[in-house]
């Protein structure tokens, strides 16, 4: 604990998940969360460990020989891949490259072999053959088994990981962030990422505090370095002084009682001082989130996003599988509503089964609808299944990534076709399913009203909405601050489609990371919107604002908002108006 | 014999339905093990060391694709035709 030796550093990065802690750094290899230590080894010790990796590699060969000849006559068929395995072990690519890493960059075995083994899995993921993109498991599982035969001899470092860690890392993917151990990590921080990356939702679901898009943390830190990581104010300070410990242990304890309190009355519907009452639900990504939902006092799921059904497996899972799923959490939220999105395969999580296409800009790509509608096949599977677990509960439909009408006309009929299906195999599901689309290109939004004929509800995605419109990419650091969920333009799209979706009948929902800063929420009540999705820690705070607000107030203050030409300017009436109200609660500076 | 460097080389068709996988590519790896000098395989231009599965499998070759085997030392000529007779006989598949 001692940090005199060295001096304090501050570094400030994306507030992604709030809360406070305090911790020894645990560095990331930029593959995934098997942490690997890095360390440069002398001239004298070169040979010790090539020697050193070579009976690493030998021990763990002679593992699968093991197994291959320990295997009973009945699993033969299976032994070819093993025997495949046995000759990757000696690959050049692999075996020799590792070895002439530790020689030229004199490096420790573990960190050569997983630089060699992270330029072959990029090889690999540029592939155009599906197949051969799975070949990359293989030389993990290769790897992976010389890295337990190489760390396995220094069983001190294990010991280390024991311990409850902040993770450093460069960035890190959809997978490897859903691979976290709570029980392993207490915050996480990284270089790249923002706001709403994936790795920022995921912080916020597990409640760890996470500061992203620090640029050089893992320049500047070392393994078991002092960190502090603060994810309400966005900051990290490595080798913190003893003051500086003090203050925000404080500060931790602090924001932990701040939290009870909130969440002490989470149950409490959220209706406003005039008696207006609001809809506050909760997204979720996995179906053990809905627990989340209900603790915090949600008021169904707004959002349910089911990729990671389809990011999980190797293949396409089947339409049993997927009615389980959804059958679960219709069954534990009911009689709340569940709203289900159908598969939004995107830029940032990439099924690399699913995707056969090199897009040099995914986002504007094959993604959302247009994936669904090239792959009916694909698209009525999931289908079936919503429609199967309709039977058990409220579920409603979701398209996501609409930009044009044909697009809601399309999936409708393939939705027809999938009850129609069902109908003939007598299998049962509510014939009066609504279904609603994402209002998340802007194309869609301004023909708002020509698509509230044909769908149930609107969900507004503000942070596609946000990004197509202003035309900000929001993991570009460079462009990020362009980024305004309250720029003039974006709030009188909202209002616009407000508007329709009230004249129309239709419900609107906004299921974006809008919806869950307490700052924007005035203005939301104000444009009229009644349901509000977020995740699903954000709920209770967002329902205490609720409960300080009064709507007819909000709906003039909205007047005053709506003439207002820039951010900045919205920015200063907003606290100029309600600084009082989110000050008590916390949520701007002092 | 073909030419002064004293290179040897062989056109082959892949042949198998599954093309130069992982299991082929191992058998390939396997056989040159024990070559004096390089074999290598090379496709559109690409080429790739025949005693590495890695570099085998990046070449992306899928049945019907046409490569070519080169060996840079003659004494490796009879593996060179082990491999064409490997490769022509579907690696047995």
């Amino acid at each position: 604990m001692l940090s005199t030796n060295k001096s304090e550093i501050r570094l400030h990065g994306i507030n992604v998940s709030p809360g406070i802690c305090i911790g020894k750094a645990y560095l990331v290899g930029k593959e995934g969360v098997d942490v690997v230590d890095k360390y440069f080894i002398t001239k004298d010790n070169l040979q010790n460990e090539i020697k050193r990796f070579k009976s690493a590699v030998k021990r763990a060969k002679d593992k699968l020989q093991e197994i291959i000849e320990t295997t009973p006559e009945e699993l033969r068929h299976h032994i070819h891949i093993l025997e495949t395995h046995k000759v990757l072990y000696k690959d050049k690519m692999l075996y020799g490259k590792a070895i002439e890493t530790i020689e030229k960059e004199l490096v420790n075995a573990e960190w050569a072999l997983k630089k060699v083994v992270s330029n072959v899995k990029n090889m690999f993921r540029n592939m155009p053959d599906p197949y051969l993109q799975g070949r990359m498991s293989d030389i993990v599982h290769i790897s992976e088994s010389i890295m337990q035969n190489l760390v396995g001899a220094k069983t001190l470092d294990i010991g280390a990981i024991g311990k409850r860690v902040i993770l450093v890392a460069v960035d890190l993917s959809p997978a490897e962030t859903s691979q976290i151990q709570l029980e392993k990590i207490k915050g996480l921080i990284t270089d790249l990422g923002g706001k709403t990356s994936h790795t920022g939702i995921i912080a916020r679901s597990l409640e760890i505090p996470a500061v992203l898009g620090l640029e050089k943390a893992t320049h500047l830190i070392k393994n078991d370095d002092i960190i502090i990581v603060d994810g309400t104010a966005g900051i990290v300070i490595v080798h913190p002084t003893d003051k500086t410990l003090i203050q925000f242990e404080e500060r931790q304890s602090n924001y932990e009682r701040h939290k009870a309190v909130i969440t002490r009355n989470s149950h409490l519907p959220a209706k406003t001082t005039d008696g207006i009452k609001l809809e506050v639900m909760g997204n979720i990504e996995l179906p053990e989130e809905v627990v989340s939902v209900i603790k915090y006092g949600g008021d169904g799921i707004g959002l349910y996003r089911t990729e990671f059904q389809y990011l999980s497996q190797n293949d396409f899972p089947d339409e049993h599988d997927l009615f389980d799923n959804y059958k679960d959490i219709v069954e534990v939220m009911a009689p709340l509503p569940v709203t289900i999105r159908t598969l939004d395969v995107s830029g940032d999580k990439m099924v690399s089964y699913a995707s056969n296409l090199d897009e040099k800009n995914p986002v504007l790509g094959l993604r959302g609808i247009r994936y669904c509608l090239k792959n009916p096949d694909v698209f009525k599977t999931q289908l079936r299944a919503l429609l199967r677990a309709s039977a058990f509960g409220p579920i409603r439909i979701l398209l996501p990534m609409i930009s044009c009408h044909d697009e809601v006309l399309a999936a409708k009929k393939i939705l027809n076709k999938a009850a129609d299906s069902l109908d003939k195999e007598g299998i049962l599901f509510n014939d009066h399913i609504e279904i609603g689309i994402m209002i998340e290109v802007p194309s869609a939004a301004i023909m708002a009203d020509v698509m509230a004929k044909d769908v149930d509800f609107f969900s507004i995605g503000t942070n596609d909405l946000i990004q197509y419109s202003l035309a900000v990419d929001r993991v570009n650091r460079q462009v990020a601050h362009l980024y305004q969920p309250l720029n003039p333009a974006i709030i009188r799209m909202i209002k616009y489609v407000a508007d329709i979706a009230k004249n129309n009948d239709v419900d609107v929902c906004i299921c974006g990371e809008m919806a869950s800063d307490p700052v924007n929420i005035p203005i939301l009540l104000g444009l009229g919107i009644s349901k509000l999705s977020m995740n699903p820690q954000s709920i209770p705070a967002i329902k205490k604002i609720i409960r300080s607000l009064d709507a007819k107030d909000a709906a003039l203050f909205v007047k005053d908002v709506l003439k207002e030409t820039s951010e900045t300017g919205i920015m200063e009436l907003l606290l100029g108006t309600y600084n009082s109200t989110l000050f008590e609660l916390g949520y701007t500076e002092p | 014999m073909n030419n002064s460097t004293n290179k040897l080389s062989r056109h082959v068709t892949i042949t198998n339905d599954l093309g130069l996988h992982a299991r082929s590519a191992a058998k390939i790896a396997n056989l040159v093990k024990n070559v004096k000098s390089n074999v290598w395989i090379v496709k559109d231009g690409k080429k790739a060391d025949a005693s590495s599965i890695i570099e085998i499998l990046t070449l992306v070759c899928p049945k019907g694709s046409l490569i070519t085997l080169t060996i840079d030392d003659q004494s490796d000529l009879g593996i060179l035709n082990d491999l064409v007779q490997l490769i022509e006989s579907g690696f047995g598949e």
